[in-house]
């Protein structure tokens, strides 16, 4: 069977639902969740603070340290054990090396931020959703940064090219799948994270690289809204 | 111990009071329960204390029963205190803390009777339900003990089997069968700091505590489960006192369950 209409009706550049908040964490310095649809991950910031094992600090700038972790019961199968598997271990490493472009860790010598991600629900997508929230936790933190990161998944279901594959889209088996992971520095345009896992043609990359791109700037939108809404409160009451 | 803290906590109880305005009998508020907060577990629930927040899911599997109990399943609760929830977290297998806790929830439940474990046998000897209880913290502002032992039980009382064919479980696949909870096994920690008695101690409360007592209980004020803390001892009278603190607190917490 042909893939012509996506199984949930959205249309081919349409992200599930979008979600955020920030400020959700109250012993964090900065924290924030986001959602794609039922995908959803929580970020947490705690630092910059001193580093140990001393031999680990840089004392030429600080050190940022990722951490993505599915809760034990976010999957729709079988219980996640605790503990880490390589999969977790990689995609912490590279949700550091995305958020790494904006941020400036010059002025914070022998210390470390530590960014912790922790999913209670998963359903394709969490890596970006993880990507999004963490951004908007270390803006929240008050750290410096040259921008936010803005993350989404595109790829290939069949023939059609798709923003925000869900789960279902992702296990398709009755033609070919491409799954691209993918995060832009909005301002720039620039890329900081790339993963694909699936067939596509170069030209077929190149669109799918121009749908994340648009499908990024909506995001942008929803990160900065909530960013400001957490100060909305206390402005209603200053005025 | 940090003994500067400690003496003033120490003056204000003496005069009532506490660092953020309560009295030393009074719950943070509000207290909450949210049920089914995530769709990928069979049964779960995120509760509030205060900026207290913990979340409770909870997987159905079948596997094979204890050799000593062939005709019964289980429940196997895991307690993880995320370093995304307190800056004094870190990663890495469950330490002391989060095996104590996760211990004093399951010891609440299983004593309690509220589950039968007999009828989560699916066949003898071979297949029956294991209930998988996974308390994870998103916000530790202290009172862990009685946050994740409000969340266990509201997320049993969320949780449906999934379909199970005899071989493997289905989990795209939910039944309308929920679990046949008899009781409801709450815990209520009551701090001794100085020769006052407290509540719901915050972060800070909990760093200059010289004893704690969890209460678990069921509605009726029968005691399912206890587990002393602290560095101090107690007198046989102090317990006694705290325990009825125990069970008076314990009918606040019963309120924000459902039907309950």
């Amino acid at each position: 069977m042909v893939y012509k209409k996506r199984l949930d009706n959205r249309k081919a550049d349409e992200t599930r639902l979008v979600e955020a908040k920030v400020g959700v964490i109250k012993r964090a310095d900065g924290s924030a969740y986001f959602k794609f649809g039922n995908t959803w991950a929580y970020a947490a910031v705690y630092g910059p603070r001193n580093l140990y094992p001393r031999f680990l600090q840089d004392p030429s700038k600080g050190i940022l340290r990722c951490n993505y972790n599915m809760m034990p019961f976010s999957s729709r199968g079988e219980r996640v054990r605790p503990g880490g598997s390589r999969r977790a271990k990689e995609i912490s490493m590279v949700t550091e090396k995305a958020l790494l472009p904006v941020l400036d860790l010059n002025e914070y010598p022998n210390s470390v931020v530590d960014v912790f991600i922790e999913l209670p629900e998963t359903e394709a997508g969490s890596r970006t959703a993880g990507i999004n929230a963490a951004s908007m936790a270390l803006a929240d933190a008050g750290l410096l940064m040259k921008d936010l990161i803005c993350s989404v998944s595109v790829g290939r279901v069949d023939d059609k090219l798709l923003v925000d594959l869900d789960y279902l889209e992702e296990s398709y088996e009755d033609g070919p799948v491409a799954d691209v992971p993918i995060a832009f520095l909005p301002k720039s345009g620039r890329i900081a994270l790339l993963q694909m896992d699936g067939l596509v043609s170069k030209e077929q990359l190149a669109k799918l690289i121009e749908m994340g791109r648009e499908a990024c700037k909506k995001i942008y939108d929803v990160q900065k809204k909530a960013l400001k809404d957490k100060y909305k409160v206390a402005g209603d009451i200053d005025g | 111990m940090d003994e500067d803290l400690k003496k003033h906590v120490v003056m204000l109880l003496g005069s009532d009071k506490r660092l953020d305005g309560r009295k030393p009998l009074e719950y943070r508020k509000p207290i909450k329960a949210e049920y089914g907060f995530t769709k990928t577990a069979e049964g779960s629930a995120k509760v509030n204390i205060g900026e207290t927040e913990v979340m409770v899911g909870i997987k159905m599997e079948v596997g094979e029963p204890y050799p000593d109990k062939p005709d019964a399943g289980t429940i196997i609760v895991g307690a993880e205190l995320l370093p995304l929830s307190n800056p004094d977290f870190e990663g890495g297998p469950p330490g002391i803390q989060a095996i104590e806790l996760a211990r004093i929830v399951d010891r609440g439940i299983r004593e309690s009777k509220t589950i039968d474990f007999e009828k989560l046998c699916i066949k003898e000897g071979e297949k029956v339900w294991l209930i998988l209880i996974d308390i994870v913290t998103l916000n530790d502002s202290g009172n862990l003990f009685d946050a994740s032992a409000l969340a266990a039980y509201a997320a049993l009382q969320n949780t449906v089997f999934p379909e199970f064919d005899g071989e493997k479980v289905d989990y795209g696949e939910k039944t309308n069968k929920k679990l046949d909870l008899k009781n409801i096994p709450l815990s209520v920690t009551v701090c001794k700091i100085g020769d006052k008695f407290i509540v719901d101690p915050t972060t800070e409360e909990e760093k200059v505590i010289d004893a704690r007592l969890t209460v678990a209980t069921i509605e009726d004020g029968t005691l399912c489960a206890l587990q002393k803390g602290g560095e101090f001892p107690l007198t046989q009278e102090e317990i006694l006192k705290m325990i009825d603190i125990g069970v008076e607190r314990g009918k606040e917490l019963r309120g924000v369950l459902k039907n309950g």
